[in-house]
């Protein structure tokens, strides 16, 4: 919302207040200031001045050589190309030196030999148009036909002064949506008087129920409905006043009865509509519901489809406005409307507000309407249009007021309870005081009440009352009391912790943690190679996304972990090791209940090491949550990964995740021309199974000894089977066992490997001797022979 | 015999002088001097054939001269291992400026950082840190915090939606209500996470990013603790002179609400590029629970109250980190994520 500091001064006198302590002082009384902007400021030494002379330029066809009255003594000569000057003509004048819009310069010199000391303006040059200056010509020099003084400034003289104020006014108060309503915040922000002004209309041209009646068929949609009928219309320009203050305020000036219409809306916040009498057929007016599929030219000569339930105003035939939004082609101001219904309703917010982004139409009028209106305001604003219309000479106004009102709200009524209002806020103000601030603002005080004017619906509940206290008091006034920290920590949950120790862990060994939108494309579920009837493809579905890549709720992290590999594949050389821990969002088979969203872990590395490395994180992981007897199983069928490279990871009959090198076909996907390593574990399972409690076991007092043994087996047989069946038939005595050779080449056969292993024994009571070492070590190799079959390698 | 002791003596000491080399030639030396087949020794073996008067002259003598060979020998010994250390100290010299071998941290996201040093600063105050869902009813988004349907409000938080009543929430809010539900105060919590609104991406706008919501339920509680709390929080996340400035605002759930800035971290309040010249930097929203939530939640707003606040993570990452595009954010480029 702009705001003229000239127009304000007619409410309240500001004199003594520079624009910047006013912006400041408004903003901390709640209306935001934005910014201001002094209008103006670039026109300097520029005057009105009247053509006394002209004469041929000697050395130049297209150049005239003018003498101006400036008020001066002396004539000021100036030369100009402009053809549509004439003696006696009264122009704007820059007076070398002199500044205009953009920057201009306007200096003293000769053209072709002829001195020139300015320059003639036209309206450009002045930084206005034809819609400010609808008497002037493009191509010319401006001819000013107000009244003006010769030597006056040009800035009095039309009008171009003035400081422009843009608040940032909060949805709950439409009410400062205009001129008054800033005016009462600035009269109260201020301490300064408040003068408003009672229009007054003459009327006395007929009688306007003789010309229009008016039908509400819904007094919910339309809670009250105002018009007066103004006859012998003139339409013309507005006058220079009106102009200047509706360019200040952001407003194209249009012709002097559409302009009464903004300038009433800007004064009172009250949007206003006038319609052509002649278009309105059978001289009634119905504000009813449309009918679905009912056709609609708003006046900027779109058509619309209307639905059924969205109000409009209609004649016997045709809607001729879109209630609170836009007024329609067919009726509206034209040259010759010489009949015009000036329309100051009160519509319902919510229905504005969806009829407008229902139709994609945002108009000044909806903006303010689906904040709610005051409907006591429809009266005055179209008394003051009236008012208006006979100031300027534009019609004669008819008699009596059409107004279609079902009656008055109850105003709201509130106890001023001080003593509340001060332990709510934290501090002493008197009663007094509060209830001057009340009053400022226009409310009633009585009897220890509160009458809240109609224009504040906002104000329901004493802490209302409270922050109208407030912001006038100052909210950095009040006294900030310590803030005591209670007797009960704060902490986190352990699932929290958890959670941070996995992100500390997995930065602990290089990886970095990224973050990523919770929203994919659906096609990532086929660029993962995601089987057809795998469930995760299930998604929870935005119904209104901002594209077709950021539609659905992800599933899985991992298309995310991917594309930002990838990323970094093609941006830089230096691989990448990350991971990220984030909710995926599983759909309820009951759609109206929440989907669940468990958080899971990606990890995802590439250029920093291989299978293995990608191994151990998954096994810091595993140490960090206290798991332990995880075991890996080869799992080939899943389409995500390298069927020879990928594990899954299970512990206590649960899956924990899956990990191991991308497969070639999504990694293809992907753009990746090296191998890719990812995992994506489990958050929730791994925090159920993880355990913080750690337990102290003796430092072994006795030496271990060491058995190597070397096997030659098939390629296919698992490392972790022999292991296994080491492990149990070493019993007690097997502290650990430590892979230190594979081997495959000469002397191995073809399809098979040579596996070495280095197995510690050791004994918590005793020092091993070398025959017990020797005797387990039988055991194991029995065992392996056994079971497996091997034997060791000679 | 003398004279043989006097020259034995010489010629070792003047052969351990003119000795530069390794530490076999000094050992070398030691065997021929003074080693069981050495020369001193077999001076000392012709001992029986002198006189029992020289014996003890020439003894005496023949022991100030091992003496004097061996602690020569010493010395000579200390001074070629120094000799030898310092060589080898010179030999092993290492280029510093050589690249280091460095084990690689991995590094927090910028926003997890944030996050993590907004959520220990409330911790400390006492609050705990609760989570909701992501994909909230509407209910829970904008009714239940006083914005009915069709309300103004909603227009500033473009919504994703799932169902008709369902979304992905808009704000951390609905947290606060969830709660209110669960616990009677006192209530004292923080809820950080992601939030979702329909803005296309840009240097300044993500359609997802990340809030911390705080709530505060209790007898008494006053606008005047709301900002000893905010305070609180400021100087710790900011820095001790940090000041604050509250500016009326209007938001459905609290009343009365404002806008908080804290006073630019950068210059000091003098006004910088950071702060645009203004010396405050726009940080959170706050106001006292709006008495329409409190009922909600079958809390009596005229036994209790409260207040709450929300801020925006990012907007905290960005300026903290001086990031100066929110895209970055989301890329996760390694040269940037590096950087933290």
């Amino acid at each position: 919302m702009l705001l003229s500091l000239e127009w304000l001064n007619e409410f309240v006198n500001t004199d003594g207040i520079e624009p910047k302590a006013y912006c400041d002082r408004m903003t901390d009384t709640g209306s935001k200031v934005e910014g201001y902007e002094i209008l103006g400021c670039d026109i300097k030494n520029v005057v009105v001045g009247r053509i006394e002379k002209i004469t041929r330029h000697p050395n130049a066809d297209k150049l005239q050589i003018c003498m101006l009255n400036v008020g001066k003594e002396e004539l000021v000569q100036i030369v100009t190309g402009a053809q549509n000057v004439f003696e006696g003509a009264i122009v704007p004048v820059a007076l070398a030196p002199a500044d205009l819009p953009g920057g201009v310069k306007i200096k003293a010199g000769k053209l072709r030999g002829e001195a020139s000391n300015g320059m003639l303006c036209s309206i450009a040059e002045l930084g206005l148009t034809l819609h400010d200056m609808p008497t002037a010509i493009e191509d010319g020099i401006l001819i000013i036909d107000e009244p003006c003084e010769i030597g006056q400034d040009i800035h009095d003289a039309l009008k171009l002064s003035d400081t422009v104020v843009e608040f940032e006014i909060t949805p709950n108060r439409p009410d400062c949506l205009s001129m008054i309503g800033l005016a009462r915040e600035s009269a109260a922000s201020f301490t300064r008087e408040l003068r408003l002004h009672t229009p007054t209309v003459k009327g006395g041209c007929g009688n306007a129920e003789d010309y229009i009646s008016v039908e509400v068929k819904n007094d919910v949609l339309c809670p009250r409905y105002t018009a007066r009928v103004v006859k012998n219309v003139k339409i013309a320009p507005s006058p220079l006043w009106m102009r200047a203050r509706l360019r200040a305020m952001g407003v194209r000036p249009i012709n002097n009865i559409v302009d009464i219409t903004n300038y009433v809306m800007l004064e009172y916040g009250q949007p206003m509509h006038a319609f052509d009498y002649a278009c309105l057929d059978g001289s009634h007016i119905i504000v009813r519901e449309a009918v679905e599929g009912e056709a609609f030219k708003s006046l900027d000569d779109i058509d619309h489809t209307l639905k059924a339930g969205m109000l409009v105003i209609a004649d016997e035939n045709k809607p001729v406005a879109l209630a609170g939004v836009m007024g329609g082609a067919n009726s509206e101001i034209k040259d010759s409307t010489t009949t015009v219904v000036f329309e100051s309703a009160n519509f319902m917010g919510s229905s504005v507000r969806v009829t407008s982004r229902a139709l994609g139409m945002r108009t000044e009028s909806s903006g303010r309407f689906e904040k709610g209106l005051d409907p006591e305001n429809t009266m005055a604003a179209v008394d003051r249009a009236c008012e208006l219309v006979e100031l300027l000479g534009a019609g004669e106004v008819c008699d009596g007021v059409i107004d279609v009102y079902g009656g008055k709200k109850k105003p709201t009524v509130l106890p001023l309870d001080a003593d509340k209002i001060n332990r709510f806020l934290g501090v002493e103000l008197s009663r007094e005081y509060m209830e001057d601030i009340f009053r400022t603002l226009g409310f009633g005080v009585a009897d220890g009440m509160v009458f809240v004017p109609s224009y504040r619906a906002d104000v329901e509940c004493m802490q209302d009352l409270a922050e109208e206290v407030l912001r006038i008091y100052g909210y950095n006034t009040i006294k900030a009391t310590p803030f005591v920290a209670g007797v009960k920590p704060g902490r986190l949950t352990a699932k929290q912790s958890y959670e941070q120790a996995m992100k500390a862990a997995l930065c602990s060994v290089g990886y970095s943690e990224i973050c990523t939108f919770s929203f994919i494309s659906p096609k990532y579920y086929d660029k993962i190679n995601m089987p057809a009837e795998d469930a995760r493809r299930t998604s929870v579905v935005i119904t209104n996304p901002l594209g077709e890549d950021t539609s659905v709720m992800r599933t899985t992290l991992m298309p995310s972990m991917l594309e930002v590999l990838a990323h970094n594949d093609s941006h830089h050389g230096d691989g990448a090791a990350l991971y990220e821990i984030a909710r995926v969002y599983i759909p309820d088979e009951d759609k109206t209940k929440l989907p669940a969203e468990p958080r899971r872990i990606a990890i995802g590395m590439y250029g920093k090491g291989d299978f293995y490395a990608l191994k151990g994180v998954c096994e810091t992981i595993l140490t960090e949550s206290g798991i332990k007897g995880a075991s890996y199983k080869a799992c080939t069928s899943n389409s995500l990964f390298h069927p020879g490279r990928c594990a899954e990871i299970w512990a206590d009959g649960k899956l924990l995740g899956t990990m191991g090198e991308l497969h070639p076909d999504v990694a293809e996907n992907y753009g990746f021309d090296c191998r890719v390593y990812i995992a994506d574990l489990d958050h929730e399972t791994l925090f159920e199974l993880s355990s913080t409690e750690r337990h102290y076991t003796a430092l072994p007092k006795y030496p271990a000894v060491t058995r190597d043994f070397a096997f030659v087996c098939d390629e296919a047989l698992e490392v972790g089977a022999i292991e296994d069946v080491m492990t149990r038939a070493g019993g007690k005595l097997v502290v650990g066992i430590k892979l230190f050779d594979v081997y495959r080449g000469a002397q191995i056969p073809e399809g098979k490997k040579s596996v070495a292993l280095s197995v510690s024994l050791r004994a918590d009571d005793r020092t091993l001797t070398d025959e017990e070492a020797d005797k387990c070590a039988k055991k194991i190799l029995t065992a392996i022979e056994n079971e497996l079959g091997l034997k060791l390698r000679a | 015999m003398k004279q043989m002791l006097e020259c034995i003596k010489q010629n070792a000491l003047e052969q351990l002088a003119s000795l530069s080399g390794e530490a076999s030639e000094l050992e070398a030396l030691k065997v021929r001097y003074l080693g069981k087949k050495g020369e001193l020794t077999a001076v000392l073996r012709g001992m029986g054939k002198l006189t029992p008067e020289e014996r003890p002259v020439i003894g005496q003598m023949a022991n100030e001269v091992r003496e004097i060979i061996e602690a020569a020998i010493e010395e000579k010994a200390a001074e070629l291992k120094e000799k030898a250390r310092a060589a080898k100290l010179a030999a092993e010299r290492l280029d510093v400026t050589m690249p280091a071998d460095m084990k690689e941290l991995g590094h927090r996201h910028p926003l997890a950082q944030v996050e993590r040093d907004l959520c220990d600063i409330f911790l400390s105050m006492g609050f705990d840190v609760v989570e909701g869902p992501e994909v909230e009813y509407d209910y829970y988004n904008f009714q239940a915090l006083n914005i009915p349907e069709n309300h103004p409000a909603r227009d500033t938080q473009d919504t994703f939606y799932i169902t008709e009543n369902i979304l992905l929430r808009s704000q951390t809010s609905p947290v606060q209500v969830r709660t209110m539900e669960q616990q009677r105060p006192p209530i004292r919590i923080v809820s950080p996470g992601r939030v979702y609104r329909s803005d296309a991406v840009d240097a300044t706008h993500s359609p997802v990013f990340h809030q911390l919501e705080g709530l505060v339920v209790d007898k008494g509680i006053t606008m005047g603790d709301l900002k000893g709390m905010l305070e609180t929080f400021a100087k710790n996340m900011f820095g001790s002179s940090t000041k604050l400035r509250f500016r009326p605002h209007h938001f459905p759930f609290t009343e009365p609400s404002a806008e908080v800035d804290v006073s630019c971290f950068v210059c000091g309040g003098e006004g910088c590029r950071l702060c645009k010249g203004e010396g405050w930097i726009e940080i959170l929203g706050a106001g006292m629970v709006h008495p329409n939530v409190l009922k909600g939640c079958n809390i009596d707003p005229d036994e209790y109250s409260g207040f709450a606040f929300g801020l925006g993570i990012e907007r905290i990452a960005m300026i903290k980190y001086g990031i100066d595009d929110m895209r970055l954010l989301y890329e996760n480029d390694m040269r940037f994520l590096s950087q933290f």
